[in-house]
């Protein structure tokens, strides 16, 4: 195969293996450069993305904090659960929690917010890998699907409802795609559940601790202070 | 082939927009194909990141092609392709964080590409740098029209739009392209399933070589008007047809 004019050192293994080597470090070191130059710029679009998904699934008019000022963790099953809290004369108003499921390709992360009463405010898909055109039905730009769960609660729909209708419940699944609505489904009742568990954690009232930490946005001593008590 | 170095631009284009599609012709690229074309927006979509990483691919391939030797060229060219995919990925998801919202389920999809690989292995390795991108332009925008081909007609059939949130991708000034063809359509999954790529890509295919067969026809015909008498027409044209 070799032609004629190639000089003989580019024969040998050596050549060949250093040649091997030498590209694969290449890009290695090309990833991670470019991982340093884009991480930070990412982890900001992300932050921007998730104030923008909390303002959908809270609205401003009902709180007069910092959504993100007001993030708590929960311990559910060893998963942290990161909950965002809006407080308005230092009342919850609403709470709004991050969650994940899997999919059909991989997880859905999505995001919920619930008002005191246990009602669901809104849902938004923060991210997923589902199939275009079928699963990423869920997402609010090209189907009107997820808002179908705004204002239903346990109270207005009994727990065994809160599946898909092939699965004899409530909730619609998208022709073609199944898995997908009813990974959306079973992690939005897991959310609910979640409220119900916390829920006086999450309803007391704040009190001077938190007003402070509203202003220094040091959230790591609520974090410590909630956590032991579920569980 | 003898003139190697005077590289025909229009050979290198009708290569990549017809006789060698990376679809219709190679049939390469069949994962990603099937995967995303169950609308023509996202096909477009598709079709323009490969389009990127095709002409990036082809720029890198072809100014390292003195460095790599014939034994370990493929793992070498994975390498470039995966790193450029990855990068590509990167520096959007940051930059051009929109649209990474809507393209970013395509684009790491890239590398199961093998019509990239093809390019690499038998164009860019072989030749300049300029054709080569040239290639890898030509290969992308040939890809990019099939795909958008193929995701039309699915759509047409399997949801009876077209275009359907294409502005989305192109912004709100291309939301005129988004129409509704048949109203209160129910939809006919099948073509919006994988299997629906396959049925629809059949008949795209039959109807390529439909057109090549014609043309062909069409040049026998010329030809045998020129130097021959009519008489063995009929015969021709059996034999070109059936090829």
């Amino acid at each position: 195969m070799t032609t004629a004019g190639i000089p003989a050192y580019r024969r040998r293994v050596g050549y060949q293996g250093g040649l091997l080597g030498g590209f694969a470090s290449l890009a290695a070191a090309l990833l991670i450069m470019g991982n340093l130059a884009t991480f930070d710029t990412i982890g900001q679009r992300k932050a921007e993305d998730l104030q923008r998904s909390l303002r959908q699934v809270i609205p401003d008019a009902i709180h007069d904090n910092n959504l993100l000022d007001g993030r708590m963790v929960l311990n559910q099953d060893g998963k942290d659960v990161t909950v965002y809290r809006a407080l308005r004369m230092r009342k919850t108003a609403a709470v709004a929690f991050t969650l994940t499921t899997q999919g059909f390709s991989g997880e859905i992360s999505l995001i919920m917010g619930i008002d005191r009463n246990g009602e669901i405010l809104g849902v938004r898909v923060l991210s997923h890998s589902e199939t275009p055109g079928l699963g990423d039905k869920i997402e609010v730009e090209k189907n009107d699907w997820i808002n179908g769960f705004n204002g239903k609660s346990f109270e207005k729909l009994p727990h065994e409802q809160w599946r898909v209708k092939k699965d004899g419940g409530a909730f619609d699944q998208f022709s073609g795609a199944t898995i997908t609505p009813r990974a959306v489904v079973k992690a939005i009742t897991e959310g609910l559940d979640l409220f119900h568990a916390n829920r006086s954690a999450l309803l007391a009232e704040q009190t001077g601790a938190l007003a402070a930490q509203a202003s220094t946005t040091d959230t790591t001593s609520a974090t410590a202070g909630s956590a032991p008590a579920h569980n | 082939m003898k003139l190697e170095f005077e590289h025909d631009y229009r050979k290198i284009a009708t290569d990549g927009l017809w006789s060698s599609n990376v679809i219709f012709s190679q049939m390469l690229a069949l994962c990603p194909l099937l995967a995303v074309t169950g609308t023509a927006t996202n096909g477009l979509g598709m079709g323009m990141a490969t389009t990127v990483v095709l002409a990036a691919c082809g720029l890198l391939v072809s100014l390292l092609r003195g460095l790599i030797t014939q034994e370990v060229r493929i793992p070498v060219f994975v390498l470039i392709i995966a790193t450029v995919v990855t990068l590509v990925d990167m520096s959007m998801n940051a930059w051009l964080h929109d649209l990474h919202k809507i393209l970013g389920l395509f684009v790491p999809l890239i590398v199961t590409n093998c019509a990239i690989l093809g390019r690499a292995e038998s164009f860019a390795f072989r030749n300049p740098v300029l054709p080569s991108v040239f290639d890898g332009l030509m290969m992308g925008v040939g890809f990019t029209l099939s795909l958008m081909t193929l995701g039309a007609f699915r759509e047409i059939i399997g949801s009876g739009t077209l275009f359907a949130n294409a502005s989305l991708l192109l912004g709100s000034a291309f939301s005129f392209l988004e129409l509704t063809l048949i109203p209160h359509y129910r939809g006919f999954l099948l073509m919006v399933l994988p299997p629906g790529g396959f049925l629809a890509l059949g008949f795209l295919l039959a109807a390529k070589r439909l057109i090549d067969a014609r043309v062909k026809l069409g040049q026998a015909r010329a030809a045998l008007a020129g130097d021959a008498g009519p008489g063995n027409d009929g015969a021709v044209a059996g034999g070109s047809v059936a090829t």
